[in-house]
C-alpha cells in the first residue's frame, strides 16, 4: 500500500500520454467487444442449437419446399420423438427495413420439438383458437411496442397479399441466448390462402427431434435414404451445421473477427510498449536512485510493469464497459443481429487480453529497469 | 583515524585493502584503481581530490556497493560486501549507506517529504514513525517548512539539502557524497558544505566526500589525492589551506 503513491504519482505525471494510451486500450477493447457481438449475433443458432434436433430441407436448396406429406413419413420412423414443420413467410411490416424472422409454423407439434420456448398456457390456448393469430418474441414485441390483443398488418412477398395478424400470445427464452425475435404464423393459414395446387400443402423444412443425440449421424443418413430418388430428396443435418452453414452464407465472420482482433491487439503491443520504452528511458535516472538507496531489482521490476498494467487494466475495463452499454439499449441495426448481447464470460476474457497486453507491453522496458546498473545509469545523466 | 598505508589493524569502520578496478575496453585494459589501501573510522571526513579520470568517483562506487571491484576486498561495520550478491548489496546499501550525488537526484514528482521518505518505505516502520523520521531529517537541514514543496518549487542548494535528509534519514553507517556542490552557486555549495560538516561535529556522521573543489575539500578532516588509480598523497586538508 505505502508504494502505491509512487504508482499513484506517476501514472499522473504525463497527463496527456496516460490519456492516450489508456484511450487506444479502451478503444481497442470497445472493438473487441464489438466484434464478440456480431460474432455471436451471427453463430446464435449455432449456440442454442438443440443437439437432438435435425433439420430436413430440399436437397436442391433451402428455398425449395418440401411436400406436407413427409411428416407422416418422418414420424414413422423409429428413433425420431417429434416432427414439426417451418416455412419462411418473408413479410414486410410497415418498412422493409424491419427486418425480423417471420415463421410459419406447425403449432400441433412446435412445442414438442422447441421446449425451450416459455408461453403463458392462456396465450398459446388463444393462439391454438384462432388461426389468424400469431405469437411474437419478448424482444420482437418490445421492439416494436406491441401487446397481446394488437393487430399486426403484414404485406407478403413470398406469400402475396396483405395479411392481417392478431397478437395473441408474446413467448420468452429459457435462456439468455434463445432468440426472442421471431413471429410464430399458423401453418394452416397460410396454407389454405395458397391457390395453386402446386404450392399447397408445402412446407419449408422440418424439424425432429431425436430419442437420442448419440443417433444423429444415423438418422440423418436414414431420413436423406428414406427420400432418395424422389421428386423431393432431402439433405438432413444437424441443427448446430445447419445454422454454421447458414452463418458462413455471410462468409468466414470468425476468421474476420480474429484477423481484426489479431491486428489490433499487435497495435496495442507495439503502442504500450514503445509509451513504455519511453517511460523507462525518460526515468533512468530516478531507477537509479531508487536502486541505489535500496530498491531491489524485483521492485523496480513490478514498478515498471504496474504503470503498464493499470493503463491496460484501466483502459480494457472502460473498453469493455462502453461495449456493454451499447448492448444495454438493444440491437441498434433495426433486427439483424437480433441476439445483440455481451456475455459476461467474453467481458472476462476482454479484460483478460487487455492485462495481457499491459503485461507483454510493459515486460521488456521492466526488465530493461530492473537490469539498469547504477553506475552507468548516473553516468548517462 | 584515516591510513592509506594498509597498516591499520582491521578494526576501522572502512577497511579497504589492494583494492583495483579495471575496465576493459575492446582488448584494451584500463586500470581506473589499482592496489589501494584505505582505512575510515567512525567520525571521520575524508575528501578525495584528484584530476579527472583519477578513480575518485569509481572509488565512492565501490565504497557504496553500487559496483564490485576487480581486486581487492571492502569491509564496512565487519561485513565483507565485495562478497555479497546483488541483492544483499542492494539491501545493505539499504541499511548502511547514504548517497548525496552532484545533481540532487530528487523524484520530480514527489515533495520533499515524499522524496526523504523514499528510504523509509523499504523499512518496516509505521506510517507515524517514517512521519518522525522524515521531520527530524528536514529540521536538521532547515527545511521544516518545505516539507510539502516539489523539487522544482525548491533552489538548488535547497534541493540539495533535501538530497542530503534523504541520505540520512535511515541514519546510515556512513555518508558518500559526489561532488555535492558541483551544481550549486557559491552561497548555496557553503550552506550545503556546512550542513555536511554540522553531520560531522554534531551528529557524529562518517563522511567520504568526492570532489573538485579546494574549499569543499578543506572542511574535510582529510583529504586524499587520488591519481592515476593510486592514493599517492594524503594531508590533513588544512595543512592544504
Amino acid at each position: 500500500m505505502k508504494y502505491l503513491r509512487l504508482l499513484r504519482v506517476n501514472l499522473f505525471r504525463k497527463k496527456v500520454r496516460t490519456l492516450l494510451t489508456l484511450g487506444s486500450f479502451a478503444v481497442a477493447m470497445f472493438l473487441f467487444g464489438l466484434l464478440v457481438i456480431i460474432r455471436l449475433a451471427f453463430n446464435q443458432g449455432v449456440e442454442v442449437a438443440g443437439a437432438d434436433r435435425l433439420i430436413v430441407t430440399n436437397r436442391m436448396s433451402l428455398i425449395q419446399p418440401l411436400p406436407l406429406s413427409y411428416d407422416q413419413r418422418l414420424s414413422a420412423m423409429s428413433g425420431i420423438r417429434d416432427v414439426t414443420h417451418v416455412s419462411w413467410f418473408g413479410g414486410v411490416y410497415q418498412d422493409e427495413r424491419n427486418f425480423f424472422p417471420q415463421f410459419v409454423i406447425d403449432p400441433s407439434t412446435w412445442r414438442q420439438v422447441y421446449g425451450e420456448y416459455r408461453i403463458p398456457a392462456d396465450q398459446w390456448k388463444a393462439f391454438l383458437g384462432d388461426r389468424q393469430g400469431v405469437i411474437a418474441g419478448r424482444g420482437l414485441a418490445a421492439r416494436f411496442g406491441w401487446t397481446v390483443g394488437d393487430r399486426i398488418p403484414i404485406r407478403g412477398t413470398i406469400y402475396p397479399g396483405s395479411w392481417e395478424f392478431n397478437l395473441r400470445g408474446i413467448y420468452d427464452g429459457s435462456k439468455d441466448t434463445d432468440d426472442t425475435s421471431q413471429l410464430w404464423i399458423h401453418y394452416n393459414y397460410i396454407n389454405e390462402s395458397r391457390t395453386t395446387r402446386y404450392a399447397r400443402n408445402m412446407v419449408g423444412w422440418y424439424v425432429v427431434r431425436l430419442d437420442s443425440p448419440d443417433r444423429a449421424v444415423t438418422m440423418a443418413k436414414q431420413i436423406d435414404g428414406a427420400f432418395a430418388n424422389s421428386p423431393w430428396e432431402t439433405k438432413t443435418d444437424t441443427e448446430k451445421a445447419f445454422a454454421a452453414g447458414f452463418a458462413k452464407q455471410m462468409g468466414n465472420i470468425e476468421f474476420l473477427i480474429l484477423s481484426i482482433g489479431g491486428v489490433v491487439f499487435f497495435t496495442l503491443l507495439l503502442v504500450t510498449g514503445n509509451t513504455m520504452a519511453i517511460t523507462v528511458r525518460e526515468r533512468t535516472a530516478e531507477l537509479a536512485i531508487l536502486k541505489a538507496i535500496g530498491y531491489s531489482e524485483r521492485f523496480v521490476l513490478l514498478y515498471v510493469m504496474a504503470e503498464s498494467v493499470v493503463i491496460a487494466l484501466a483502459g480494457g475495463l472502460m473498453g469493455v464497459a462502453l461495449a456493454k452499454l451499447l448492448t444495454l439499449g438493444g440491437d441498434p441495426t433495426h433486427g439483424l443481429l437480433p441476439l445483440f448481447y455481451l456475455p459476461a464470460a467474453d467481458m472476462a476474457l476482454g479484460i483478460g487480453l487487455a492485462l495481457a497486453v499491459g503485461v507483454l507491453a510493459g515486460l521488456l522496458p521492466a526488465l530493461a529497469a530492473s537490469r539498469l546498473k547504477v553506475v552507468d545509469a548516473l553516468r548517462r545523466i | 583515524m584515516v591510513r592509506v598505508d594498509g597498516g591499520g589493524d582491521g578494526t576501522s569502520l572502512v577497511t579497504v585493502r589492494n583494492l583495483g578496478k579495471t575496465y576493459r575496453r575492446g582488448s584494451e585494459e584500463i586500470h581506473v584503481l589499482q592496489g589501494l589501501n584505505l582505512d575510515v573510522d567512525p567520525g571521520d571526513f575524508v575528501a578525495f581530490m584528484g584530476p579527472s579520470g583519477s578513480g575518485k568517483t569509481t572509488l565512492l562506487n565501490l565504497l557504496g556497493g553500487l559496483d564490485v571491484p576487480t581486486t581487492g576486498s571492502i569491509r564496512v561495520a565487519g561485513d565483507e560486501i565485495t562478497s555479497m550478491s546483488a541483492g544483499k548489496l542492494t539491501a545493505w546499501r539499504a541499511r548502511h549507506v547514504g548517497f548525496v550525488f552532484q545533481m540532487f537526484n530528487l523524484l520530480p514528482v514527489l515533495t520533499a517529504y515524499q522524496n526523504v521518505e523514499l528510504p523509509l518505505l523499504l523499512t518496516r516502520l509505521s506510517r507515524r514513525e517514517r512521519r518522525e523520521h522524515v521531520e527530524t531529517a528536514l529540521a536538521v537541514v532547515g527545511l521544516a517548512d518545505r516539507m510539502h514543496h516539489y523539487p522544482r518549487e525548491l533552489s538548488g542548494g535547497q534541493e540539495q539539502r533535501v538530497a542530503i535528509a534523504r541520505a540520512v534519514v535511515t541514519d546510515p553507517t556512513f555518508l558518500l557524497c559526489d561532488e555535492p556542490t558541483g551544481d550549486l552557486d557559491r552561497r548555496s555549495a557553503d550552506e550545503v558544505l556546512e550542513m555536511i560538516a554540522q553531520l560531522v561535529s554534531e551528529y557524529r556522521k562518517t563522511v567520504l566526500l568526492v570532489t573538485h573543489d579546494p574549499r569543499a575539500a578543506e572542511r574535510a578532516h582529510v583529504l586524499l589525492h587520488l591519481d592515476k588509480g593510486v592514493l599517492v598523497e594524503a594531508q590533513r586538508a588544512d595543512l592544504v589551506r
